[in-house]
């Protein structure tokens, strides 16, 4: 650590507290402020993850351009670009964008909002959960697409069969950790809000709730994931319009440049939640000691 | 008499064994205001559960236990427990877990955070209060647990042997915290604990319980006069009463083979 190695030149004293009640032996608490941390070491980790990327793209593009393989087969950066330009130009991406969009945000919010408090219901009251149970584990241990071809002749090959079937993947990934994270809460915590007289509601709202969110996050970032696989799959069994569409449609006519413009869509839209949702733990881990 | 236990007797639920353990069998004990007791007796005896019980943690099988003449039947604000293990909140700061019984007695956000300071302060914590209890050390975390028991202002403090996983040094430290904070305070104090040294510098009276079930075995009186100092423990009188509280262990352990000595 570089930055230890230097010493500020103000120590500054703190904990002169007036009262009487004060520990008469205990020492003043001696701090000194850390120095400021340079740019790049505060971003060390996305610079790093940056120059990577930049990296193995650069690379990419270099052997699309030596063409040891066809264009067919293996598209180069500059090829996908190209294919996102068209895309645009033919008028229907942004269309698709917006139906798979709308799918996925209506179908995971769902999912996250049912997902959490059910689990927590679930997780707390133990009849309730001997009484789903049975439902539970027949949906987790099913694979959720196999319902594709029922849930289509039940509400058509429009948004709302992707709308079910993005909620079905990603809701049980949230009920599952939900349910888990109030099931190993500390006993320890639980008899000490008992010890207090805290009731019922508050046991939940002070111990539950809080002791759970780690375990809720990681279902929801798994739950991302579910769900735009639901997104793909759907729309390749029948769909109108959409990201999954297209994608099928650019394979069949061997577009490989437009399948990679569909998949960057994809992949983005689950990093950037992974990342938002990993920013959400920090917040929320900010006790545990930084590793 | 403050705290009053009459023939108490407490099964232990055994979910997994299908069966209920006769943990206290009969203990009958009087406790008077802002008196500071130790209990000791062979690991398993039954301490712990007692205490828990007069938590009100724990249903009696018979007998009765009374403060102030109300029988105890359920946890309330007039005992505040300290737990063996720091129990905080790990995902709140030493300032919000010492603020945590105050909030669940309802009061006011200003006054609580005042009192929770205060409390912070007398456990000698001032300068931690925006810590979280995994950066504190052990020593630490307990403080801080002594802190939030104090703060909800209980009439009778239970103490389950609080300092037993702190090493040697840090004990004695603690111990001696402990003695002036209670000076301050006076509360009436019930404190388990398993080791006899612990318990004649800290109590008026020592009760020694029998292994398995627990009853009340002795009850020794420790007649130092306070403010006691550390090296009070070095006093011929000070050991005569320790040897004479381990003997008494010393029989009951020989009695239940699967208890070790203290």
């Amino acid at each position: 650590m570089a930055e230890r190695a230097e010493r500020p030149p103000v120590a500054r004293v703190s904990g002169e507290v007036s009262t009487t009640a004060r520990a008469p032996q205990a020492p003043a608490v001696v701090t000194t402020p850390l120095p400021p941390q340079a740019w790049f070491q505060r971003n060390e980790q996305l610079l790093i993850g940056f120059v990577t990327v930049v990296a193995f793209v650069v690379v990419w593009q270099l052997v699309a351009n030596a063409r040891i393989w066809s264009k067919l087969f293996l598209p180069g950066p500059s090829d996908i670009v190209a294919a996102f330009g068209e895309l645009v130009a033919e008028g229907e991406l942004a269309q698709d964008l917006a139906v798979s969009g709308q799918e996925f945000v209506i179908g995971y919010t769902l999912a996250a909002l049912i997902g959490i408090v059910l689990g927590l219901v679930l997780g707390w009251y133990r009849r309730a959960r001997y009484a789903l149970d049975p439902f539970i584990t027949f949906f987790y241990a099913t694979p959720r697409i196999v319902l594709l071809p029922l849930i289509i002749i039940w509400v058509g090959i429009g948004i709302e069969s992707k709308i079910w079937i993005v909620f079905l993947g990603a809701f049980f990934a949230v009920l599952i950790n939900t349910m888990a994270g109030v099931r190993s809460l500390d006993p320890s915590l639980l008899t000490l809000a008992r010890s207090f007289g805290a009731s019922q509601l508050e046991v939940f709202r002070t111990i539950a709730l809080p002791g759970s969110v780690p375990f809720i996050l990681t279902g929801l970032r798994l739950a991302t994931g579910h769900a735009l696989i639901g997104i793909v799959v759907g729309e390749i069994v029948g769909a109108p319009h959409g990201i999954g569409r297209m994608m099928w449609i650019a394979g069949q006519t061997f577009q490989s440049s437009r399948m990679f413009v569909g998949l960057f869509f994809l992949a983005i839209t689950g990093v950037i939640l992974t990342y938002a949702l990993q920013k959400l733990e920090r917040h929320f881990d900010a006790w545990r000691p930084q590793r | 008499m403050k705290l009053q236990a009459r023939d108490v007797v407490i099964h232990h639920r055994r979910q997994r064994l299908g069966d209920m353990l006769l943990a206290v069998d009969g203990a009958t004990l009087d406790i008077a205001e802002g008196e500071f007791v130790a209990i000791v007796g062979p690991s398993g005896c039954g301490k712990t559960t007692f205490l828990n019980a007069v938590d009100g943690l724990l249903p009696l099988t018979s007998g009765s236990l009374s403060l102030d003449g109300r029988l105890i039947d359920r946890p309330g604000h007039d005992r505040a427990l300290v737990f063996q293990q720091p129990s905080l909140l790990p995902w709140r700061t030493v300032l919000g877990n010492v603020l945590y019984g105050l909030e669940i007695l309802g009061t006011p956000r200003a006054e609580a955070r005042q009192r929770a300071q205060r409390f912070v302060d007398l456990v000698g914590l001032s300068g931690f209060e925006e810590s979280y209890p995994l950066e504190l050390s052990g020593g630490m975390q307990q403080r801080c647990n002594l802190a939030r028991a104090l703060a909800v202002d209980p009439e009778v403090l239970l103490l389950d042997e609080p300092f037993a996983a702190l090493d040697a040094q840090t004990r004695e430290t603690m111990q001696h915290e402990l003695l002036r904070i209670w000076n301050e305070t006076r509360k009436t104090a019930i404190f388990i604990t398993h080791d006899i040294v612990e318990a004649v510098y800290l109590a008026d009276r020592v009760i020694v319980f029998t292994a398995r079930p627990g009853r009340v075995k002795e009850v020794l009186r420790v007649d130092i006069p306070r403010p006691r100092d550390l090296r009070v423990k070095w006093e011929p009188h000070f050991v005569e009463i320790q040897s004479r509280i381990w003997e008494s262990i010393r029989e009951e352990a020989a009695r239940d083979p699967l208890a070790a000595i203290a």
